[in-house]
């Protein structure tokens, strides 16, 4: 069993490509080999600035013999049809065995295929998993080869070793050998490798660190250590290491200073401009959370003067940023949200739907109407919901678009806004996705739900709505924030009576649809979802969450189980013989026309019920509701154990299925149980 | 060269070393051209050469106008006229990532003392309908230059495809002599980058910002479209011509669009309408004996 080794040395890698490249790489070529009987115990891949790894382990170095039986005709048959046969298979005649299938002989020709050795299937199969890997974004460059492919970046050398010699594969006009390079300033010259264990010493050796979870680590522990040296601990920040892991072959961490005349700007916008700019690591005081004057940079390089030129360096350009920075903080002070409303009305939000202002005009009606409904302060709410896209004008949100909202409650604050508006500025964002939390202040709550369904209101008037290609609007998260924002907060709002929702529209299913991704993780069945939903019209939907929770709880119980075994019964029967008769069996039936006590019992029983539940819904007592369901149980029972529905009668028949149509429709007060599975 | 104090290069120092050292790589070292331009990209010497088959080696200074990034003479570093220095090699050489370093080293920034990284960032000029990928080189977390592979320019495939490499001359020179205001910088031994041209930063920023005159913008920019298309109409192939036109529709766009006079929707219409220019200029100069047209076969 052999050992496979292939590295592909390019120019720089982007960063945020470079995991998917390395699964790609070892999903392809293992999906090649397997497909060509060549299996193996161990894959490991890498990614880093320079290079894509993989590694297989326990690889024959050949594919095994085949030999593959081919029927040919019967030994009697015309001398035409055997020669023919032979020519096909590549045999002779003295090659072939005689076989009898119980009907007589015929020939049988037996093929020994040599399995080929595993260099020359990669030599075959490698250079195709290339060519198809599947990158983000790929390019041309001037290649020595007719055929000229694409990659990420120029390719420089390709290293491939099976069982420690070199596998001779070329791809955009480069052969593969058994060398690589390491470090591109720390290391000089080529190294020249065997094996995978050989080849991690030496790329160590030569200041690569392969395995990113390793540079990763190197990252963390550095940087918590630093800090913590300073009496500081890292803002942590998992997508921002895994970029600078990408970026450096030999991460080493160091520590630089900001500058004190930025330390009165927000942290919010040092930390941001810090990582989007210049990718640094925020540090901050542990005992008091505020951000701290120092910042972590992760360099690819070890210099005699430990890394000082370099965090000058670093330090300079980072004062130059946040002197930007503080100049657009500055700047925008001096004007307040107010003044910058009447701008929004420049810049166009969607073709068809206006312009921002128009959609701010939009969301401050709603955020009144939702702050009348839910009993908060209609002013305060408008006045939130005019300034809340106020900050897209200023120039820190140009800059950093992520700090939308933020700023706006800064500048609110500095405009003298009252508290609630500027948090409710901040915080009408939220949720941005499913692990972010919600707003809980109710003025928060009134202008996070006017923004979201602005948009859900609007999107699906001009049908624009999410499909299984793209959601570029983000509704669904809009839909997902709103019933999460409502149901968290337990509100009571039905959203079908706000203007701008269009009734006999998609957005109530598609509301609900959201509904079940949503309660699917705190183990709601979606069918249940389907059967409360459909007896109900409006969109108030902190009051169908309630409806489906008592409908799932009464479904465990005994009764419930039972119940619903009885409802199908009767619905099947009710259903058999409308077929049959052509008819519709609905409306009362004549309680003189019984026979049995069972189904008079049934009847009395079915008629108080159906008051009771109707009564337990309207005050929205579903469990109570349920309750009264459960009791009917033992009549229900007892009326098919006792009574046969198919009479000679036809009278008592008819009025005996009127009875269960009733049992159905009462049901039908609290769900649709039909729609219920299992 | 250890241990011997290397004197910090001056602004014109930095232009004649950048020129020797690519014209020690086969560069020919060409001069600015005489247009109003955002970047080096738009001179002729590269976007037209960077088509076609024949190889093609430039480095050149272009003076590079942005209108809007006009201060009045008060920022650090944000100037609406600056330099560029630019280098095209076709075919890119397979070594054009050691070339650069070396030039890197050759102004005196050694990457042994500092830490250099290729950073992703793909180039796109929407009025050129070009593009490429690469990289912007970081100097200890500075960005020094951008170095690209062109892919496209005027919709057309770059074959074989040319490397780009432009240095942003103030900014590195702001960072090899360690000055933190670009008027501070010395120009030669004697005279400050400021002498030269805080002034006309002041006068450009306030005609840019306040007094170029819309009325006659808007003509010269329908003035240059026209007189563009006109010079390519039909069989008249006078590529060169119309391409200047195309640059001087571009230069007044920029000009409009500081003067926040096109809207967000007009603009990308402006844009459309450069590269539309662009790319029939491109076209245009392939079909002339210096584009080295070839019909395709079939």
């Amino acid at each position: 069993m052999a050992e496979l080794l292939l590295e592909l040395l390019s120019e720089e890698i982007p960063s945020r490509m470079q995991a998917q490249a390395a699964r790609d790489l070892e999903r392809l070529v293992v999906g090649a080999l397997s497909d060509r009987g060549l299996l193996f115990e161990g894959a490991k891949s890498f990614a880093g600035p320079r290079r894509l790894t993989l590694m297989l382990s326990g690889l024959p170095l050949q594919q095994s013999d085949v030999s593959e039986e081919k029927k040919g005709p019967r030994v009697n048959a015309p001398a035409k049809a055997i020669d023919g046969f032979l020519r096909s298979a590549g045999v002779t005649l003295e090659q072939c065995e005689k076989r009898d299938d119980g009907k007589g002989e015929f020939y049988l020709a037996v093929i020994h295929r040599k399995g080929r050795a595993t260099a020359d299937v990669l030599a075959e199969v490698v250079p195709e998993c290339l060519a198809k890997l599947p990158w983000p974004k790929s390019m041309r460059w001037p290649q020595p080869t007719s055929t000229p492919v694409r990659w990420v970046r120029p390719m420089h050398s390709i290293l491939c070793t099976l069982d420690g010699e070199v596998a001779p594969i070329a791809f955009a006009g480069v052969m593969s050998s058994n060398r690589t390079a390491g470090h591109r300033f720390l290391s000089q010259g080529e190294i020249e490798v065997r094996r995978f264990d050989d080849y991690v010493k030496k790329l160590r050796d030569a200041y690569v660190i392969l395995d990113p979870d390793e540079r990763k680590e190197i990252i963390l522990q550095d940087v918590k250590n630093r800090a913590f040296a300073l009496g500081l601990e890292l803002i942590n920040d998992p997508g921002l290491l895994e970029e600078v892991a990408g970026l450096a072959e030999w991460p080493v961490p160091l520590i630089g200073s900001i500058d004190d005349a930025y330390m009165e700007v927000p942290g919010e916008i040092l930390q941001t401009a810090m990582r989007v700019h210049q990718k640094y690591f925020s540090l901050r005081n542990p005992k008091t959370g505020t951000l701290a004057n120092r910042f972590a940079v992760v360099a690819n390089m070890i210099t005699p003067d430990s890394g000082k030129t370099i965090v000058a360096g670093n330090e300079r350009v980072l004062r130059a940023r946040l002197s930007d920075a503080k100049f657009f903080w500055d700047q925008d002070r001096k004007r307040t949200l107010e003044s910058r409303v009447g701008e929004l009305g420049g810049i166009v939000f969607h073709a068809k739907l206006g312009t921002q202002l128009e959609r701010v005009e939009r969301i401050e009606s709603l955020a009144g109407e939702i702050a009348e409904k839910t009993g908060v302060d209609v002013k305060t709410a408008r006045r939130a919901a005019r300034l809340c896209k106020a900050d897209l004008t200023t120039g820190v949100v140009g800059e950093f678009p992520e700090l939308q909202g933020v700023m706006g409650h800064y500048y609110a604050l500095n405009d003298g806004e009252s508290a609630e508006v500027a948090d409710a500025i901040r915080d009408h964002y939220k949720p941005q996705g499913p692990n972010d939390s919600i707003p809980r202040s109710k003025v928060s709550i009134a202008v996070a739900l006017a923004d979201k369904l602005q948009s859900l209101f609007m999107f699906f008037a001009i049908d624009e709505k999410p499909t299984g290609a793209g959601d570029p609007f983000a509704l669904r998260r809009s839909a997902l924030g709103t019933l999460r924002i409502i149901i968290d907060n337990k509100l009571r709002l039905d959203i079908a009576k706000l203007s701008g929702y269009q009734a006999g529209g998609d957005l109530r299913d598609f509301l609900i649809d959201r509904l079940k991704v949503h309660l699917r993780d705190a183990g709601i069945r979606h069918d249940l979802i389907d059967a409360a939903a459909a007896v109900v019209r409006d969109c108030d939907f902190l009051r169908l969450v309630w409806r489906i929770e008592a409908l799932q709880s009464f479904l465990k119980t005994d009764d419930g189980a039972n119940l619903l075994t009885a409802y199908r019964r009767a619905v099947n029967i009710v259903k058999a013989e409308e077929k049959k008769d052509k008819t519709v069996y609905d409306g009362a039936p004549d309680p003189e026309a019984f026979v049995l006590a069972q189904e008079k019992t049934l009847f009395v029983e079915l008629a108080t019920a159906s008051e009771l539940i109707r009564a337990e819904v309207a005050r929205e007592r579903f469990e109570q509701a349920m309750g009264v369901m459960a009791r009917l149980r033992k009549h229900v029972d007892a009326f098919f154990d006792n009574v046969t529905v198919n009479d000679k009668d036809l009278n008592l028949r008819k009025n005996r299925l009127l009875l269960l149509s009733r049992l159905r429709s009462t049901l039908h007060t609290v769900a649709d149980f039909s729609k219920i599975e299992g | 060269m250890a241990g011997v104090p290397v004197k910090k290069k001056t602004f014109q120092d930095l232009i004649l070393t950048l020129q020797s050292f690519w014209a020690s790589k086969g560069c020919l070292i060409l001069q600015p051209y005489d247009d109003q331009m955002g970047a080096g990209t738009f001179h002729p010497a590269t976007t037209l050469r960077a088509l076609g088959p024949r190889p093609w080696r430039a480095a050149y200074v272009q003076p590079s106008r942005r209108p809007k990034d006009g201060r009045y003479g008060e920022n650090p570093n944000r100037l609406q006229h600056y330099y560029q220095f630019q280098v095209i090699m076709k075919p890119a050489p397979a070594d054009i990532q050691d070339l650069y370093l070396e030039s890197v080293r050759a102004i005196g920034l050694d990457p042994a003392l500092h830490d250099i990284r290729f950073t992703e960032d793909d180039w796109e000029s929407p009025t050129l309908g070009a593009w490429g990928l690469g990289w912007q080189v970081e100097c200890d977390g500075m960005e020094i230059s951008q170095f690209t592979y062109f892919q496209q320019v005027g919709g057309i495939d770059c074959d074989p495809v040319s490397a780009e490499i432009t240095y942003g001359l103030e900014r590195l020179a702001m960072y090899v002599q360690n000055v933190e205001f670009v008027y501070d910088l010395a120009f030669n031994e004697d005279v400050r980058y400021g002498e030269v041209f805080h002034q006309a930063e002041q006068e450009f920023s306030a005609f840019n910002f306040e007094m170029a005159d819309t009325e006659i913008l808007f003509r010269h920019f329908n003035d240059a479209e026209k007189q563009c298309r006109e010079l390519i109409s039909g069989n008249k192939k006078l590529a060169l011509p119309a391409y200047d036109q195309c640059i001087k529709a571009s230069h007044v766009f920029n000009l409009l669009d500081a003067r926040g006079v096109i809207s967000v929707t007009e603009r990308a219409a402006y844009i459309a309408r450069v590269r539309t220019l662009a790319k029939a200029c491109c076209e245009a100069w392939l079909a002339t004996p210096m584009g080295d047209y070839k019909p395709r076969i079939g």
